[in-house]
């Protein structure tokens, strides 16, 4: 089996059997870097060198018996917006065209501890803001499983490459979706922890009560171990909760028997593509015939979700962003009269369009006058989000639903409609604003053979439950033989 | 002027905390360091770090709180105030908006006619303080050093209770002292460890609402807010007689030209957004945890000076003095202690120590000498080792210097002659040398005898003691 | 549209946010922010009378650090980053009238 088709389990396991070692793994997939990034624009930064000199460092490990688990010697790719000491990070943005982090976010420092190869720095949506990874100012990232289509965002470049061979598995980050919907796009796994489990220490942050840290893998099995890597405890962010429940491999068992799983009808309703709809009540069915029980009922305020969430995120990304001025790091203009001017036009030239429509949108809804009508009333309205959740998982186990209305768009058509682009968010924004984890497995595909994700949705804290669930499906999957 | 007009003060003092490190970061706040060295990606605004609280700031916050008679939030948040300035990294100060640590507090202070007033206390609320920037006269452009940036301020929000520099100077004092005695801070306004901002309003005597205020900042020191004060209470009356109305405005205090002038540009919004700060959790105030600070709350000025009425037969007013500034007290209290008789520290605190506070500009927080060398020098005059005017000019060097008032007297040479051979000896060489002296106390003239004694000080180098000369004359006369 | 957003409204949003827009600029935004508000309105079909506010999901609470320094010096690496430095500072430009 060719590495660059490997999941992290398998891959590790070769380079601890000596049938390979991290540095021909990290080799292996940096020419299929070299040889496929150019169609897909997956990366924004690949770092050849010091892949292949962390290879060796971590091979040595592997050999002295220092690193013996799942992810050791295996290439990992990592999003645009979570920094690395010495190499360039620039949330796909121009105004962090030359910004190269002196320190290392904590979620790369665990998967380092646990022997990942960090092969570079994956494309994005600028600042995570969009849905497409069209709005970086690199260029945007294309769908390895079809390159007219979109990889999804914001994580875009992470999903991509995990599915065109250039990394075994990828980390990004989640705000509205921007984890599970690139997963669902490109037919991988991806999953956004509960708020909290994954430090933010690091994360260069978009909306910061809603940001998180994932992974996105081949399969659920990855999915898992890599979740337990990226997991802990970090005093160095105060919204970092401590669990003693993080031996999320644990959880890889076949067993959905009494399972309780809610399909919320809002998630099925109008904006719903057929195929799509069709090949999600399958997955639920194939839950259903190994006893979990299954059935539909009224989510509510499902529509709400979306404004909420853009006040929330843009009040927050409007503040976010203003250390990004010209001053300590970053893009400075040229020319420029005075202090306020200088700021303004770096900011102006720096920042892309979607990015300054949503600072410009978050400043107003917090300006003088407009709080209590916008940002209070989105809090508000947030509160109620939570508690219709929680009336749900005092019922049901798992919520179960597409990730996505449609399957990945085709380049160029989203960009023109913001809000018709937000609408595509609907499944999945929820989550972030309840603070809840989400994963989205493959669960088949359109006629055009472009892939559709199943959406599981847990209780805080509840990722084993929502592991176990997707890994059963996925053996089933495995067993059938997919299409 | 024809109205009587009355000035309405309301204070906004910004106190930094005595704490080692940083409101949100563990990067030390020693002043003086080289610029930038005591930074990190939190206090600079670096992409994707993230402020953790300092629970000493919490627990100083809280303890000035319970000092100021405010009640304490049980239930307080952090607020992001927006605002872009180059000072502040992030573009945005954490502050507290909404839900501030402590509300509705007072204190008492002594007003101009000599009786008592309260001064309200709005709101104190912790936040983080900005940078520096310094000016480059050769390249034409600022620089900015983040040393300061995070440390910890609490911000003192008074109500608008005061009507004179006076009630102000008072209130001041009384805040400083409070929060000296509590050791949260040295409050020093020269070095910006305290500051003030004053918002002030004119208005005709009975009118019911107040006038429109304005803020002064750039304030360093009691008599640069005494002088603004004065300046901005004219400014606003003359405007208000002229018929023109009064700007809410910030204004910058240039304490050099004695006036003032407004900070206005069309870029400055003045517009906050206020919102919670996403990164920070709320801080709950449990009863433990506020009967634990009960707990360690020092002996306050009025207790202290109950007490030493009690245990030191000094006069009220040393004791008035010295309760006065919490570093006179420990002084005053380490020396007691190191066994040095109460009434004679209290004369060097009164005397000497007060005289070179004023003459060289030195805050009692400031003072070098220890206590121990305070006992010492006391003890060197009891034993007549060194005499009063050696003891003032061993004093004057300990003050500057600290140093060992035993040490220095040795190798100085300064010690009391109490060979008497060698008294005896000067003293007869000065009779000899003063016959017109020697006949006027033969005569009866007894101030003779103080010329006497001072040329034999002056023959000895200062090194006798003058009762001592005195007695032995006498004899020898 | 229900919003509709003015010059001043653009000019002083571009002002809290320090963004410089072209004439172009600024039409699309009044727009686009229009219609996002549009939008945002839909909230207020809801009743959150006595609803509080969330801004935290879960009740994290005093999370503190211990008064204890823990960095050393690090500028070179703060000013490694910065468009123009000088004597250990970050330039910008002139602050003070
Ligand atoms: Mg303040
Ligand atoms: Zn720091």
């Amino acid at each position: 089996m060719n590495v660059i088709e490997m999941t992290a389990a398998q891959l590790s396991a070769a380079i601890r059997a000596g049938k390979t070692t991290a540095v021909e793994a990290a080799e292996a997939v940096l020419s299929q870097i070299e040889k496929e990034d150019k169609k897909y624009n997956c990366y924004v930064t690949v770092d050849r060198d010091g892949a292949l000199a962390q290879a060796a460092a971590v091979q040595e490990k592997i050999e002295a018996g220092e690193l013996t688990g799942p992810l050791a010697g295996v290439p990992v790719a990592v999003k645009d917006n979570i920094c690395t000491e010495g190499l360039r990070t620039t949330c796909s943005s121009k105004i962090l065209h030359n910004f190269v982090p002196t320190y290392t976010a904590e979620a790369v420092k665990n998967l380092q501890k646990a022997g990942a190869v960090i092969l570079g720095k994956t494309n994005m949506d600028e600042f995570a803001m969009g849905s497409t990874t069209e709005t970086s100012a690199y260029g945007p990232t294309k769908n390895p499983r079809n390159p007219e289509h979109v990889p999804g965002g914001s994580s875009g470049g992470s999903a991509a490459a995990v599915a065109a061979g250039e990394c075994i598995y990828a980390i990004g980050s989640d705000t509205g979706g921007s984890i599970r919907q690139p997963a669902s796009y490109c037919g991988v796994v991806g999953m956004k922890p509960t708020y909290g489990t994954v430090s933010r220490y690091g994360l260069i942050a978009y909306g910061s009560s809603l940001d998180q840290i994932g992974p996105l893998t081949r399969n659920v099995t990855d999915c898992a171990a890599v979740l337990e890597a990226l997991a802990s405890h970090d005093t160095k962010d105060s919204t970092s909760v401590s669990r003693d429940d993080t031996d999320f491999t644990a959880a890889l068992t076949e067993d959905v028997k009494g399972m309780r799983i809610g399909i919320p009808n809002d998630y099925l309703g109008e904006g719903l593509d057929d195929e799509v709809r069709t090949v999600v009540l399958q997955a639920a069915e194939v839950l259903a015939d190994r006893g979990a029980v299954v059935e539909r009922f009224d989510l509510s305020l499902v529509e709400y979700a979306i404004p909420a969430y853009y006040t929330i995120a843009a009040a927050e990304a409007s503040s976010n962003l203003e250390r990004f001025d010209g001053i300590k790091y970053g893009y400075r203009t040229e020319e420029y009269a005075g202090l306020h001017n200088m700021y303004k036009k770096s900011r102006s030239e720096g920042f892309g369009e979607e990015v300054k429509r949503r600072i410009m949108l978050g400043s107003f809804v917090l300006s003088s006058g407009y709080y209590d009508a916008y940002y209070l009333k989105a809090l508000k309205v947030k509160a109620l989000i939570k508690k219709a959740f929680d009336e749900a998982f005092a019922k049901y186990d798992l919520i179960l639903g597409p990730v996505a209305p449609t399957t990945a768009p085709k380049l160029g058509e989203s960009l023109a409609d913001p809000i018709q682009m937000y609408l595509g968010d609907i499944y999945t924004i929820a989550v972030n604003l309840a603070g809840l984890p989400g994963i989205s497995v493959p669960c088949g595909q359109d006629s055009n053979g472009l892939p559709i994700g199943l959406q599981l949705i847990g209780d805080c804290f509840q990722e084993k439950k929502l592991i176990r669930a997707a890994y059963t499906y996925e053996q089933w999957r495995l067993c059938k033989g997919t299409e | 002027m024809s109205k009587q007009y009355e000035t309405v003060i309301g204070l906004e003092v910004h106190v930094e905390l005595a704490t080692k490190t940083k409101i949100f970061c563990g990067c030390s706040t020693a002043f003086g360091a080289a610029p930038n060295t005591q930074t990190c990606p939190v206090c600079t605004g670096m992409p994707g770090s993230l402020p953790v609280l300092n629970k000493q700031v919490l627990e100083y916050a809280i303890a000035v709180g319970l000092a100021t008679n405010c009640d304490i939030t049980r239930y307080a948040k952090f607020d992001r105030k927006n605002y872009f300035y180059p000072d502040n990294p992030q573009n945005y100060q954490i502050s507290q908006l909404y839900l501030p640590i402590c509300r509705n507090g007072g204190v008492e202070i002594e007003t101009d006619q000599g009786g008592k007033k309260i001064v309200g206390i709005h709101e104190i609320h912790m936040e983080e303080d900005a940078g520096k920037l310094i000016h480059d006269e050769w390249e034409d452009c600022s620089l900015v050093d983040y040393n300061r940036s995070g440390v910890p301020l609490i911000e003192i929000v008074s109500e608008p209770d005061m009507r004179s520099a006076g009630e102000v100077i008072a209130y001041l004092e009384k805040l400083r002292q409070v929060i000296q005695y509590l050791g949260a801070s040295d409050c020093k306004l020269q070095e910006g460890s305290m500051r003030a901002d004053v918002n002030l309003s004119v208005r005709e005597v009975g009118a019911e609402t107040f006038g429109t205020r304005t803020e002064m900042k750039n304030l360093n020191s009691f008599k640069a807010i005494t002088r603004a004060i004065e300046g901005e209470t004219e400014r606003q009356i003359d405007l208000i007689e002229a018929g023109e109305s009064v700007v809410q405005e910030t204004r910058r205090w240039d304490d050099a030209k004695g006036e003032s002038y407004a900070m206005r540009s069309k870029e400055d919004a003045q517009d906050y957004r206020y919102f919670p700060d996403p990164d920070l959790t709320p801080v709950s105030v449990s009863e433990d945890m506020l009967e634990e600070i009960r707990a360690r709350q020092p002996e306050f000025r009025t207790e202290k000076m109950a007490r030493y009425r009690e245990e030191f037969d000094i006069p009220d007013y040393d004791i008035e003095i010295i309760t006065g500034e919490k570093p006179l007290a420990d002084l005053f209290e380490a020396a007691v202690a190191l066994g040095a008789q109460p009434k004679k520290v209290s004369n060097w605190i009164m005397g000497e120590t007060l005289r070179l506070m004023k003459e060289r500009e030195v805050d009692a927080s400031d003072l070098r000498f220890s206590p121990e060398n305070l006992a010492k020098l006391i003890s060197l005059t009891d034993t007549k080792q060194i005499n009063s005017s050696v003891a003032k000019e061993v004093f004057e060097v300990m003050f500057a210097e600290n140093v060992d008032p035993e040490q220095y007297v040795e190798e100085k040479g300064l010690k009391t002659v109490n060979d008497e051979g060698a008294l005896k000896k000067t003293i007869e060489e000065v009779i000899a040398a003063n016959p017109q002296s020697v006949e006027d106390y033969r005569n009866g003239k007894e101030k003779a005898i103080g010329f006497l004694v001072g040329q034999t000080m002056k023959a000895m180098k200062g090194k006798a003691d003058p009762g001592a000369v005195n007695q032995m004359l006498r004899e020898l006369l | 549209m229900a919003n509709n957003i003015s010059d001043e409204t653009i000019e002083y949003v571009g002002i809290l946010a320090k963004l410089e827009l072209s004439d172009e600029e600024k039409e699309q935004a009044k727009s686009d922010m229009g219609r996002m508000l549009d939008y945002i309105d839909k909230l207020g079909e809801l009743d959150t009378t006595d609803v509080e506010p969330m801004s935290h999901v879960f009740s994290v609470e005093n999370v503190f650090r211990e008064d204890v320094v823990t960095n050393g010096d690090e500028r070179e690496r703060l000013l490694s980053n910065a468009p123009q430095e000088k004597d250990g500072m970050f330039v910008v430009p002139r602050t003070f009238e």
